[in-house]
């Protein structure tokens, strides 16, 4: 499913259904180049999981992991500076993907042979077909979703969401 | 207070000896060669330097000092917050080092360091003092009231200071460790040529750098979609200016606010020569006095943490439960 985001808020509106529909055991592959907004759709994610407001959703590229208490506890991953499955196996990064809370991974790839197959991935890409005028901005992303949450009807239930906030498909 | 201090949170292993104010040696095993080939602190990388420097680098510390094991009192080691992996190292070898010998142990947070860091300087602030933290993981502004107290006024609410230029270096195509080549860039380039966004979040003394970051992105994809050659040097030293505008701005609202005298700044950006002299100016402006630790003082150092551990024993004495003391990736005095 390809879908678009016209501009940030409809970014934010699209993490906030998957923080909405997640439930612990969920995992959510965020794939996207830098400054794509995956950081931002995770804020926005972290709300719809219950996270409190004040609670920063903060970029875990430094940290590799950051922890949040929500609905369902949120564990926040970037494994861009890890080299391959066997380090994140070797950190005991993998163990929270059976630990009962909602992951969220950006930059997913490191940890591939380790992740469980019932995972959502969305990649999050920009449009670089819209002409970025001077002093200009393009928050306009192409989001693709594959795969599912644990939700019964996810596909379904997440596609009457998109409805109601407008997102529309490509 | 003869002191050996353990200092193991990311990129170096660090080690310290200090007698009361007096550093007596203090030394940093650099590891950026090694990282540099993956673009990035490679965290299992990390641990494993960390594990091979630790203990000749404690005795290369001590041989320094001129002491011996048996002559420390006090043992401190940085606990929190950063790569756990790396935390371990240092912090359960200067564990079983107080296990072993019954020296008191103190932990450390390694904000807790960054904040003190220009206490190190021959002259040091007075309290209460306003701190600016800001590295690569952090980007902080505290109260800080003695030695042990520090109030958290503003925290990052995405990106840290620090990430931001690595970030920035990266869409730039720029080679790791890319901050400081940012910088370094900066210098040559005209910071009035783009003007990128300042994000001041009305009256909060919080930070925002992601939509900076974003700008930039935005810009060099403008030059990419042209097919024209993207100005480097402009977009460093433009980017820098926003960064260091908002740092400085807010850092010398929070000392006017709280009506302190001193401000200090420390962690590896503070090293930036750009935020250095913009803060000076701009304090010397308010008649505040400002405080810049060394530059080896401002990225990660074992000196900071012996002189936190000591004032930190002198307040609430050591560690009571040592073997159940953990390490943290994520402090207690906010990130």
């Amino acid at each position: 499913m390809r879908l678009k985001l016209k501009n940030l808020q409809e970014t934010q509106l699209l993490g906030r259904i998957l923080g909405e529909l997640a439930v612990a055991g969920d995992i959510i592959c965020l794939e996207g180049d830098l400054g794509a907004g995956k950081t931002t759709l995770t804020q926005a994610l972290a709300l719809g999981l219950g996270v409190e407001e004040d609670n920063y959703v903060t970029s875990p590229s430094f940290a590799i992991l950051q922890e949040y208490e929500g609905r369902a506890p949120l564990y926040h991953f970037d494994f861009y500076r890890l080299g391959d499955s066997a380090e994140v196996e070797e950190q005991g990064f993998s163990e929270y993907f059976f630990a009962g809370g909602v992951c969220v991974i950006e930059w997913p790839q490191a940890a591939e042979a380790s992740l469980p197959p019932e995972r959502l991935t969305l990649t999050l890409i920009i449009d670089m077909d819209i002409p970025i005028e001077e002093d200009g901005e393009n928050n306009s992303r192409i989001a693709q979703v594959e795969g599912t949450l644990k939700e019964k009807d996810f596909l379904k239930i997440f596609q009457q969401r998109l409805d109601i906030v407008s997102i529309s498909y490509i | 207070m003869l002191t050996l201090a353990i200092e193991s949170s990311c990129d170096d292993t660090a080690a310290a000896v200090m007698n009361d104010n007096r550093l007596l040696a203090s030394l940093r095993s650099g590891q950026e060669d090694i990282h540099s080939r993956f673009g990035g602190v490679v965290p299992e990388l990390a641990s494993r330097e960390h594990l091979r420097a630790v203990q000749p680098l404690t005795e290369a510390t001590l041989q320094e000092a001129g002491v011996s094991l048996a002559d420390i009192e006090l043992i401190a080691a940085t606990r929190g917050p950063g790569l756990v992996g790396s935390l371990l190292v240092g912090f359960s070898f200067a564990k079983s080092i107080s296990y072993v010998t019954g020296i008191p142990f103190v932990c450390v947070d390694h904000l807790a360091g960054h904040i003190l860091s220009a206490f190190l300087n021959e002259t040091g602030p007075d309290f209460p003092c306003v701190s600016l933290t800001v590295s690569g993981g952090t980007s902080a502004i505290y109260l800080a009231e003695s030695f042990t107290r520090f109030r958290c006024l503003g925290r990052t609410r995405d990106d840290a200071a620090g990430e931001a230029f690595d970030k920035v270096a990266k869409l730039l195509g720029l080679p790791y460790p890319g901050g400081p080549q940012v910088s370094k860039l900066a210098t040559e380039g005209n910071p009035a040529a783009f003007k990128f966004p300042r994000s001041w979040l009305g009256d909060s003394f919080d930070f925002s750098f992601s939509g900076l970051k974003t700008s930039v992105l935005n810009r060099v994809n403008r030059f990419r979609q042209k097919g024209e050659e993207v100005p480097v040097n402009d977009i460093c030293a433009s980017f820098e200016a926003a960064v260091v505008e908002v740092l400085t701005v807010k850092t010398l609202k929070a000392a006017l606010k709280n009506e302190v005298k001193d401000i200090t700044i420390g962690g590896g950006v503070s090293a930036n020569l750009a935020l250095r002299e913009s803060l000076a100016r701009e304090c010397t402006k308010n008649g505040i006095k400002f405080h810049a630790p060394q530059l080896a003082f401002c990225t990660d150092n074992a000196a900071m943490i012996a002189l936190a551990g000591q004032h930190q024993f002198a307040e609430n004495g050591a560690c009571e439960n040592l073997l159940d003391t953990d390490v943290y990736s994520r402090s207690p005095l906010g990130q």
